[in-house]
């Protein structure tokens, strides 16, 4: 083990560098483009065999990982924004098609107006899209996650593409301490790949062929069974790093859920500021805890339900608009899984943080101050933007 | 015949073994289908040339051509582009 001063950008492309990725196609974007460059200076100097494939664009750059995977190697790649809304079609063939593709989103809103600042605009755009997504926290959860991404996709009993999302600039181009494995020990958690089938022009077979009303039906379902499926893979995933390395990986994390009266539930770099206020209001008597989802697809709802068990009002926070619902994407999650588990607690959205706005430690506060009037009934609204003007 | 469920279903829809399209006859698709006058062709091959799929047959009667009409979905191109006017589209 060893301490390195890494942004979020660098510290993927590290693991990416220690998970002897064989193929990695992709084009930059802000603020994705360091994770990139570094890759690419591994392979300019030697320090990596891996096939670096310059496209002309997104789509292009996961389709060709999308022909790589299908050869049987280990692919990455990474986007941001309009980057990903490029690949959206591509995004559900290398799905549908059970390939383990990793991909580093770091989440950038989307335009108009164009902005290159982070919020979950483009993944939650591309929410459906039948990846697994896990949110990260900081560069050291960059760094983690995205070796335990490829272990996650390429288990033969999931083998699915896995997006690690992590907040454009505020974790993309932060340096943090990152505590970066072994190679060795890299290599021992993650054994090469074995595709679950592959090209080979001695054993021929067809891959992606037409299907109609006849068939269709039952591959989607087959999907939906493997995302369903892989919670125990992922769980397992998890467990194993987190033995190796002592650092606790879970689908939720949670601070102060035992006592606490509200609950902050959220994701990516502001679960960090979250917690310390929460810490903060603790500190002064104030029953106040957070909820941070790591991993948002596969949902985790038998470990939300856990967790909220014993809060009194909830504040989801979205740093998404689903234009036209009732709540933001990651609300209307915990409110299908509670609603689904019979639970009746009060629930405000807050939608925060678009096109990169900072959320300082006054805005949880504020937050958790408007959690209590929730509590009170003092609050009638079921949705606020918090810190938009006027 | 009963079609396979999700469960039996090789993964992501792939087909495992290779040739399999020879088991769909798309010849089913067709409303017309092209007959051919034999006094009037002249066994220029222009219709295999153009033929999308693969239904004008050559090789069985030599100087003549035959249309296979398991796989011939009736789109007319060789009718199309006869130069002697030799294949006639005909409703089913």
């Amino acid at each position: 083990m060893r301490i390195i001063g890494l942004t979020g950008d660098e510290a993927v492309a590290y693991a990416v560098k220690q998970c002897d990725v064989d193929v990695v196609a992709a084009y930059p974007i802000t603020p994705q483009t360091i994770i990139v460059e570094r890759i690419s200076d591994f392979v300019a100097n030697g320090e990596i065999n891996t096939e670096y494939v310059c496209v002309e664009s997104e789509h292009s750059a996961l389709s060709a990982c999308i022909g790589a995977s299908v050869m049987g190697a280990r692919v990455f790649t990474a986007t941001s924004s309009q980057g990903l809304a490029l690949m959206h079609e591509i995004l559900y063939i290398a799905s549908s098609l059970r390939l383990p593709i990793v991909m580093a989103v770091v989440n950038r809103a989307l335009s108009a107006p164009i902005n290159i600042h982070g919020d979950h605009s483009d993944m939650m755009g591309s929410r459906d899209c039948g990846w697994i997504q896990i949110y990260v926290e900081n560069a050291q959860e960059a760094y983690d996650t995205t070796i335990q991404a490829f272990k996650i996709a390429e288990s033969p009993n999931v083998s699915l593409p896995v997006s690690v999302n992590l907040d454009g600039f505020i974790i993309s181009h932060s340096m943090e301490r990152v505590e970066i494995l072994d190679d060795e020990d890299v290599k021992i958690f993650l054994p090469p790949r074995k595709p679950l089938y592959r090209l080979d022009v001695e054993n021929p077979i067809t891959i992606g062929p037409l299907c109609f009303t006849d068939y269709y039906f039952e591959f989607k379902k087959q999907q939906a069974e493997a995302m369903e499926k892989s919670y125990k893979t992922i769980m397992d995933v998890m467990n194993e790093y987190s033995r190796v390395t002592g650092r606790s990986y879970k689908f939720i994390d949670t601070y102060g859920i035992e006592d606490s009266e509200i609950l902050i539930v959220c994701m990516g770099s502001t679960c960090g500021t979250a917690r310390y206020t929460a810490r903060r209001l603790r500190e002064k008597g104030e029953k106040v805890g957070v909820i941070k989802v790591s991993l948002y697809r596969p949902f985790p709802s038998e470990e939300l339900i856990e967790a909220i068990k014993n809060a009194e009002a909830l504040i989801v926070m979205d740093r998404a608009v689903s234009f036209g619902a009732s709540s933001g994407p990651l609300c209307s999650d915990v409110k299908n899984t509670l609603y689904d588990a019979g639970f009746k607690i009060k629930i405000l959205n807050i939608i925060y943080g678009l096109g990169g706005r900072d959320v300082s430690q006054k805005d949880i506060e504020q937050a958790f101050r408007l959690g209590f009037k929730l509590k009170s009934g003092d609050i009638k609204d079921r949705v606020l933007w918090l810190g938009v003007r006027e | 015949m009963s079609k396979a469920g999700w469960r039996s279903l090789p993964i992501a829809g792939i087909i495992p073994k290779a040739g399999s399209s020879l088991e769909y006859k798309t010849g089913t698709w067709r409303a017309f289908k092209p007959v051919v006058d034999e006094a009037k062709c002249t066994f220029c091959l222009l219709c295999w040339i153009y033929c999308p799929d693969g239904a004008i047959k050559r090789l069985d009667n030599k100087g003549k051509i035959s249309i296979d009409y398991d796989y011939c979905k009736g789109c007319g191109i060789c009718a199309s582009e006869c130069p002697v006017k030799a294949i006639s589209m005909v409703e089913e």
